[in-house]
């Protein structure tokens, strides 16, 4: 099954090695105070991630050149583990949908180091920074082009690890410690999920073989209920990795992190994990109806939580954070309903605008001096322009403002939801749609247009270096045109998107009415422009700082659903902790482990006494020894 | 015949255990090391005539070969034992002691 190739294992191999590679002159130039130059650093960064990107073109290019069914190439490094019948090789696949994933992945993770360069200049941590990154993107990749749920799992953990490390790295605050913290912890809730999905999934159909490949050819033997168990288990750790309810606690949180951080977990790696294994699936998931419901529900619930936060946000990159929550819970709406390319199509627009508005984000704070607050900030449009273009763009590509990338994305879901006849999930995601376009310009608005509501950072505020800048107009090339690579039959397109991905997924194109796609795209449309409009005229000509009241109050706080895990969850988890170490442990397990220190300790008080420390008593010891040996050794002749 | 050469290997290993048994000098314990390695070599020596074998002969090289080595070795731990005590006594160093 499929060609093999020998250079997909080095697609990983390049930013893990540069990683490696940074960390250690990091280290090196911490210990010896030798003075490293930024851009030495910068630059060798840049490196892994760039190679990563042709070798994904490459890729592309060898995918394209077969023939549609046989769309897959293989690269099995070395053997990892064989224990019985789990034979387990360190593998690595590349078919339509992981070249598809690793093509925006590496181009939006390159873009995002390069944009660093500029960001992160005169931090102190700069090189221990691009080393986090290098791996976070090397996980990442190992991620996409696992060949099996274990080796996947290894990229699913080295994600979350770093995603702690970065979420922290200004760690001189503890607050940045707690909300990595925060996010290692409510991954690892998730992360049990899927381990208990492989699991299961070994234990039904693992034995002749557990590469996708051979599970995809026994997918047919699973009995419902198992098939049930292994869906719902692996998307509770995607609701883990992908935020949703009830995991999507540490998305918001992350944004303690320097921006870039988020813009990589938020746009190309991490949180697009979960919808990629749904999607890896499929063809476990297209049999089972009822979990692809709940994922649908779960996804389109989540998306109109945290659109209903969002519009109450008064940090920037909060209210980015639950407009990539949300967006997240229309892709789960999207593979819930079993239109998986739809899902997966939005993941890859979705990259491209969300990168977009927190590098854009990230332009302003840094132009501001690390403010975060958007009612500190009015009128910069002036001051940044490149920066105010880019960023509108990725709004209207948020807000599914057609042609923008981001309207087909979203049209399709809806389109597909409607199609399928979940009329629900449909009317919900069109009030959704109605809701991103609100918070989205609301924020747009505030910061950029009306007067500065803080004279001094204003007269302060500049246009972001070149270095930032660039890869902005980049991402807003995709942002802008991305769309256009699906463009439904309606528009006079073909789906190039999902006719490439269709080897790779178990889907079922759902046909309806030319009537059914007109309502579908004349909804979302009408919401965009309600949005927009009723932000416009709140915000549009600059507005005072509001004061929440009422129901305003309580979603500016988030539904208080982080005080009420702390008080279920994480109190009496402290509690029994406290027990345990106080009562339990001192009590219970201590004794024997001490009894067990005293025994040890006796024995060798008793043989203290030989050992005199003389050589020649020890000498003594020795021909002593070996007499008896010899002794022994004639006797045994004999 | 046999029997003298053993009973003169017995006799000088016997004396190579006591003096590093009894005597507290670094370096006489050192040379009843090696008067003790020599034994064993006459040993070697006696029974590779007896068997008429070349095997024993080969032994006694090695022994010496490797008593050379010792040597070098034992003698610059000598030194470094007299720089740090100032004192040849092996009852000085007891560190070792429980």
């Amino acid at each position: 099954m499929g060609q093999s190739v020998n250079y997909l294992g080095l697609i990983p191999l390049f930013p893990l090695l540069g990683a490696v590679f940074i960390g250690l002159l990091h280290i090196f130039s911490s210990k010896s105070r030798v003075k490293i130059s930024e851009k030495f650093y910068g630059i060798l960064a840049c490196v892994g991630p760039v190679l990563s990107f042709i070798l994904a073109l490459k890729v592309f290019i060898a995918l394209k050149a077969l023939p549609v069914d046989g769309r897959a190439l293989t690269h099995k490094v070395f053997v990892w583990f064989s224990v019985g019948e789990l034979h387990i090789d360190m593998g690595f696949l590349a078919d339509p949908l992981s070249c598809l994933m690793l093509l925006f992945v590496t181009l939006i993770g390159s873009l995002i180091h390069v944009y660093s360069i500029g960001y992160m200049s005169g931090d102190g941590n700069y090189g221990k920074f691009f080393a986090y990154m290098n791996l976070f993107l090397g996980s990442m990749l190992v991620l996409v082009l696992g060949d099996s749920p274990v080796v996947m799992f290894v990229g699913w953990e080295g994600v979350g690890l770093c995603s702690y490390l970065l979420i922290s790295f200004y760690s001189e605050d503890r607050s940045n410690v707690l909300a990595g913290n925060k996010a290692f912890i409510v991954n690892r809730i998730g992360d049990l999920g899927f381990v208990l999905g492989m699991a299961f999934l070994f234990w039904a159909i693992g034995a002749s073989g557990f590469d996708f490949l051979s599970l995809k050819a026994h997918a047919g033997s699973l009995t419902p209920a198992v098939a049930l168990a292994v869906c719902l288990l692996l998307f509770v750790g995607a609701t883990g990795k992908s935020a949703q309810i009830p995991l999507y606690v540490w998305l918001p949180d992350a944004m303690a992190g320097p921006t870039p951080v988020s813009a990589l977990i938020h746009a190309a790696t991490m949180v697009t994990a979960g919808v990629y294994m749904v999607a890896r699936f499929s063809f476990i998931y297209a049999n089972v109806e009822l979990a692809g419901d709940i994922i649908a529900w779960v996804g389109i619930s989540t998306a109109l939580l945290a659109a209903i936060f969002g519009m109450f946000q008064d940090d920037i990159k909060k209210v980015l954070a639950y407009s990539t929550v949300s967006q997240l819970g229309y892709m789960f709406a999207g593979v819930g309903v079993a239109a998986y390319s739809a899902g997966i199509f939005h993941v890859f627009t979705h990259a491209f605008f969300k990168a977009l508005l927190f590098l854009g984000a990230g332009s302003v704070i840094y132009a501001l001096h690390h403010q975060q607050n958007i009612w500190k900030m009015g009128g910069l449009k002036e001051k940044m322009p490149k920066t105010y273009l880019t960023m509108v763009i990725g709004a209207l590509a948020l807000s599914g403002c057609p042609p923008f990338s981001g309207f087909f994305s979203k049209d399709e879901i809806l389109y597909s939801a409607l199609a399928t006849g979940h009329w629900g999930i449909w009317m919900v995601g069109v009030l959704v749609a109605g809701m991103t376009a609100y918070y989205t310009f609301r924020m747009i608005f505030v910061v950029f247009h009306g007067t500065p509501r803080d004279q001094e950072a204003y007269d302060h505020a500049h246009e972001s270096p070149a270095v930032m800048t660039v890869p902005l107009i980049i991402l807003a090339v995709g942002a802008l045109f991305a769309g256009f690579l699906n463009l439904p039959a309606i528009f006079g397109g073909s789906q190039m998107v999902s006719h490439w991905l269709a080897p790779s997924l178990t889907e079922h194109h759902p046909h309806a009415s030319l009537f059914v796609e007109f309502i579908a795209i004349g909804a979302s449309v009408a919401a965009f422009a309600i949005g927009i409009k009723i932000a416009y005229s709140k915000f549009g000509q600059g507005a005072p700082e509001p004061v929440f009241k009422g129901f305003a109050e309580f979603a500016y706080h988030k539904f208080y659903v982080d005080e009420l895990y702390h008080a279920i969850i994480v109190q009496p988890y402290k509690a029994i902790g406290s027990i345990i170490w106080k009562t339990i442990e001192p009590n219970v397990t201590d004794s024997p482990v001490k009894a067990a220190s005293k025994f040890y300790m006796a024995i060798g008080t008793a043989f203290k006494v030989f050992q005199v420390g003389y050589v020649r008593i020890y000498a003594i010891y020795m021909i002593v020894g070996l007499s008896l040996m010899s002794l022994f050794l004639s006797q045994s002749l004999n | 015949m046999i029997d003298n050469y053993l009973f003169l290997s017995i006799a000088l290993f016997c004396l190579g255990i006591v003096g590093v048994i009894a005597r507290r000098n670094v370096f006489t314990v050192f040379m009843s090391i090696e008067l003790m390695l020599n034994a064993a070599n006459l040993a070697f020596v006696a029974f590779s005539r007896f068997h008429e074998s070349m095997d024993g002969h080969v032994l006694a090289m090695m022994v010496m070969a490797v008593a050379a080595a010792e040597a070098a070795l034992a003698l610059a731990v000598v030194i470094l034992l007299h720089k740090h005590k100032s004192k040849l006594d092996t009852n000085v160093f007891s560190l070792l002691k429980g």
